[in-house]
């Protein structure tokens, strides 16, 4: 009998295993409410059931004995519990904890616009920036219709939240860019090197920024540069300004690429159709290359190299304004090279590296000339005009290293420090009638350790500290600030963020370089507070922000003379600026149509330079506003762009030295008119979505300031304070017509349509 | 007697396999039938929580996987809504991930692969057709090469182009020769067992009903 034993238990476990036992209950979350969809299981064990509406659940199990049951749904943690089942029906009531989930929790967002595909707090994305009406794909451009930033005509850069254009800081793939705008150009705004298309990502945090940046006052413009391309592709354009030619291949393995391009612009046949304000003796024109390669060093790891080299020249004839003959003939030639080299590795689970380098080279020279009215050069012994014949090279130079280090801690907070070495030298060549040997160097060993955690106490509450420690061997000084921002969510898609930082930002090279009696240099500091309210949905965007921002030891200068000649510099000005910032984008409202709009009130006053006393800079307007709109039309394929921005007028002084007061006054001032631009473009892609086509067009054609509108950006002042000339744009509208082609030199469509 | 012991106790050992086996096939047939004939979108996602339960409890059979993830997506698509695509096509992706690994390179997991795509896209055509499109056509690609007597790769292929408006290349024109191709495979295919994917004949013939 013994054998048949065994037979006997199982067929007893087997009756037994019928005996059903019923699990129900309910599945709620935190706060009470009823999760519907939830699943619910006894691990190891097919059995188990679906929450209904009412976050009810219940299934039979046969199991017995010590059981788990599991519970889990999308966006929260599994629950696992030990249960006895004996063939009495349990009722189980579950709770569910929500799972950190960068698609629902609160994010830090003060002072920050966020410019990519991928995160949640996008407000413009890279194909939005290459569209703006007013932008003709220059990446400054596009974020001047941004809250925050001022329609500053007469010079480049962004001027943000009552700070000069200094004050913003231009960072690549997480390292400083030294030049990253055309070399200036008296009265006239250059343009940013770079296109936007080599950018996958931006962030433009006008103030309160990560502890990760340093050394500008106002604001951090944060670009990353885009990864593997799709495919190869080669690529020509033709423009009314000039031609570009390029070719990108990727590895069969898709594992790699490399790229070229090749750009040349000139202006001489624009110049001939437009009329321009200036006699351009000396016609723009810029040769630009670009190499680049990207390797997949790893499943998570990415090397990337962007290097980049510009030559242009351009030499312009104006007027003199302290005599009725006289020109000024200005001439420029610049010399750019760049190069970035960038790694991001995962290490590990929790770890990630990232290290970046890069180094820049500048080179401008440039010259400036009296001139009669044959163009002959004159050359003059006394006040004003005896300075105004120059001769100046600069050469700048960056070399500098960066390494971040992350790592996640729990739920999705994080940790990430690291370091930076800057090295920067700079030279200055400057004759004139009186000086034969005007070299002058500076250099600057430059360090800065930074550390910030992201900290999510819970999903909907946040906080972000941070700490950066600077020296600069040029100062011999070093700092340390803090960097505060909490965000809090206060409905399903709304969130309230505040944000404190201390921002240093040592004096211009320029201070150094022009030999100035210059003991003991502060760094120049500004302090945030930040208050933001931001609602984004798929298809709205809200933001309030109000922001106050205290300025310290601004660059004073000091001197006698009104020609511009500094005898001392003192970093004893101050400041503060405050203001209201307002954007609103609905994709929604309108059928097709996509827009946006911003407002900025901004109320600034300093003393800086060689202001008498603390007066609303002339880069400040009060008021500045703009609409974008954006209209793509399926049927002709064809999107339209409109833009229209308005400012109210910025004030201009005449600041002169007075004898018999022994400093600065202000003999004359005023404020411009109001700046009004309306712009328009068209992209047409013919060639969109078909995918038999091997080639991609795209046609673009711009108009800035369509309606001609005045547009005066300040006041230049005669040595003797009679006369004030306006600064107007170079023409009344900017025309571009282009066409841009690009050949997949590998389509897989090809192949699949020619299988068919 | 030791003998007929041991028999006796294999008998046991193997009936309790052939019990095991019968289990699973019974398990996944009930939720096949329910994955068929579910009309809402709970329906789906329930049939998609069966599906992983019996992944979770078999741990070594990749079709519970590969379903699960399956009426994860067909329930996003169902549900329709934008704000939570992302997160039902990463659970659909946890899920063929376990597929993939037990079933590396199989046809009909490159299709979800593709399908999973496809919802990423569809939360933001305008912005992530150039992620999202070239993963798309790459699985569809994959799927077709790792079984050439697949019909879904070409049903799903014929259906994206379908949804396409015709100025972006897409419409009844393009996605015709598509469906039909995928007909005549359906009418050719014989699933390998009465539990392996053998879905998406009736969908077909319901996208060429609306392209006459």
């Amino acid at each position: 009998m013994l054998p048949l034993l065994p037979l006997l238990i199982l067929l007893l476990s087997f009756l037994a295993g019928s005996a059903q036992t019923i699990i129900s209950g309910k599945v709620k979350d935190g706060k009470g409410h009823p999760i519907q969809g939830a699943s619910i299981s006894l691990k190891d064990t097919y059995d188990g059931a679906t929450t209904d509406t009412l976050g009810d659940y219940h299934f039979k199990t046969t199991e017995k004995g010590e059981q788990v049951l599991l519970a889990t749904s999308i966006g929260y943690k599994l629950q696992e519990q030990k249960i006895t089942v004996s063939g009495a029906a349990l009722r189980i009531d579950i709770v569910l904890k929500p799972e950190p989930n960068e698609l629902t929790a609160v994010t830090i967002t003060a002072g920050s616009f966020e410019a990519s595909d991928t995160k949640r707090t996008t407000v413009l994305n890279s194909i939005d920036i290459v569209t703006t009406a007013s932008a003709n794909a220059d990446i400054t451009s596009a974020i001047k219709t941004l809250p925050g930033a001022q329609q500053v005509g007469e010079s480049e850069g962004l001027f943000v939240r009552g700070g000069t254009a200094q004050e913003t800081k231009v960072f690549i793939d997480g390292t400083l860019v030294n030049n990253f705008f055309f070399s200036s150009v008296p009265d006239i705004a250059q343009r940013g090197r770079f296109s936007p298309f080599i950018f996958k990502g931006t962030v433009f945090s006008s103030g309160g920024y990560s502890a990760l940046y340093g050394q500008a006052l106002s604001a951090a413009l944060i670009l990353e540069s885009v990864d593997l391309p799709d495919q190869s592709s080669a690529s020509v354009g033709l423009s009314t300004v000039g031609l570009n030619a390029g070719f990108q291949q990727l590895s069969k393995k898709k594992n790699a690429s490399w790229g070229i391009n090749y750009s040349y612009t000139n202006l001489a046949a624009y110049f001939a159709v437009v009329k321009q304000r200036p006699d351009n003796f000396k016609i723009p024109e810029f040769h630009n290359g670009e190499a680049n390669f990207r390797i997949k060093t790893s499943k998570t790891g990415m090397l990337k190299f962007y290097g980049y080299f510009n030559y242009n020249q351009l030499g312009l004839r104006r007027a003199d304004i302290d005599s009725i003959e006289l020109k000024n003939a200005f001439r420029l030639t610049n010399f750019n090279v760049y190069g970035n080299l960038s790694w991001k590795e995962k290490l590990g689970k929790k770890w990630h590296l990232y290290m970046g380098a890069s180094y820049s080279n500048n080179t401008d020279k440039i010259g400036n000339e009296l001139q009669d009215q044959h163009n002959t050069p004159v050359t003059m012994n006394w006040e004003p005009y005896d300075t105004k014949g120059f001769n100046v090279r600069t050469d700048g130079e960056l070399a500098q290293v960066k390494t971040v280090l992350e790592r996640r801690l729990y739920g999705l907070s994080a940790i990430r420090f690291g370091g930076e070495y800057m090295y920067f030298t700079d030279k200055n060549n400057y004759t004139n009638q009186y000086v034969t040997n005007g070299i002058t160097t500076a250099e600057d060993h430059f360090k800065a350790a930074f550390a910030e955690a992201d900290i999510y106490i819970t999903n909907d509450l946040a906080a972000k500290f941070g700490g950066r420690f600077e020296q600069s061997s040029q100062l011999d000084k070093a700092n340390v600030v803090p960097r505060i921002s909490l965000a809090y969510k206060v409905g399903n898609k709304a969130q309230a963020s505040l944000a404190y930082g201390i921002f240093y930002q040592k004096p211009e090279k320029d201070y150094y370089l022009r030999g100035y009696a210059y003991n003991d240099l502060l760094y120049t500091k500004a302090t945030h507070y930040i208050a933001n309210y931001q609602r984004v949905s798929r298809d709205y965007t809200l933001r309030i922000e109000g922001y106050y921002k205290k300025y310290e030891n601004l660059v004073k200068t000091y001197g006698t003379s009104n020609v511009g000649i500094i005898d001392s510099v003192a970093t004893s000005g101050y400041g503060d600026a405050k203001g209201i910032e307002l954007f609103w984008r609905d994709r929604k409202t309108l059928k097709n149509v996509d827009y946006w709009i911003s407002y900025s009130y901004l109320d600034t006053k300093r003393d800086y330079l060689n202001y008498p006393y603390a007066i609303q800079p002339n880069f400040a307007a009060n008021h500045t506003a703009s609409l974008v709109v954006k209209k793509f039309v399926t049927k002709i394929k064809t999107q339209f762009n409109g833009s229209y921005t308005f400012a109210t007028g910025r004030p201009y002084y005449n600041i002169r030295y007075s004898n018999n007061a022994g400093k600065y006054q202000i003999a004359d001032q005023g404020k411009t008119i109001s700046y009004n631009n309306l712009s328009f473009s068209v992209n047409y892609l013919p060639t969109i979505g078909n995918t038999k086509s091997k080639n991609f067009i795209v046609w673009v054609f711009s108009v800035n300031n369509v309606l001609g509108s005045n547009q005066v950006f300040g006041y230049n002042y005669s040595f003797n304070g009679l006369r004030k000339d306006p600064i107007l744009p170079t023409a009344r509208r900017f025309y571009f017509l282009g066409c841009f082609l690009s050949f997949g030199v590998d389509r897989s469509d090809d192949v699949i349509n020619s299988n068919l | 007697m030791k003998q007929l012991f041991f028999i006796l106790v294999s008998i046991v050992i193997v009936s309790q396999g052939i019990a095991q086996s019968e289990k699973f096939t019974k398990a996944m047939t009930t939720s096949i039938a329910t994955f068929d004939s579910a009309k809402t979108a709970d329906d789906m996602l329930a049939a998609s929580a069966a599906f992983e339960r019996i992944g979770d409890a078999e741990k070594t059979q990749w079709l519970p996987y590969y379903y699960a993830s399956l009426s994860q997506i067909i329930y996003a698509f169902m549900k329709n809504d934008m704000s939570q695509a992302d997160a039902y096509a990463n659970k659909a992706d946890d899920l063929l991930k376990k597929a993939d690994a037990l079933q590396p390179k199989n046809s009909e997991v490159s299709c979800i692969k593709s399908m999973i795509a496809t919802l990423h896209m569809l939360v933001n055509p305008q912005n992530r057709w150039q992620e999202y499109g070239p993963v798309i056509q790459t699985e569809l690609d994959n799927a077709k090469k790792q079984d050439p007597a697949n019909p879904r790769p070409y049903f799903l292929q014929g259906q994206n182009l379908r949804n396409t408006p015709e100025q972006f290349g897409g419409g009844c024109t393009t996605a015709k020769p598509l469906l039909e191709e995928a007909l005549k495979k359906y009418e050719a295919y014989k699933p390998e067992s009465s539990i392996a994917p053998n879905w998406g004949k009736g969908q077909v013939e319901k996208i060429l009903a609306t392209c006459k």
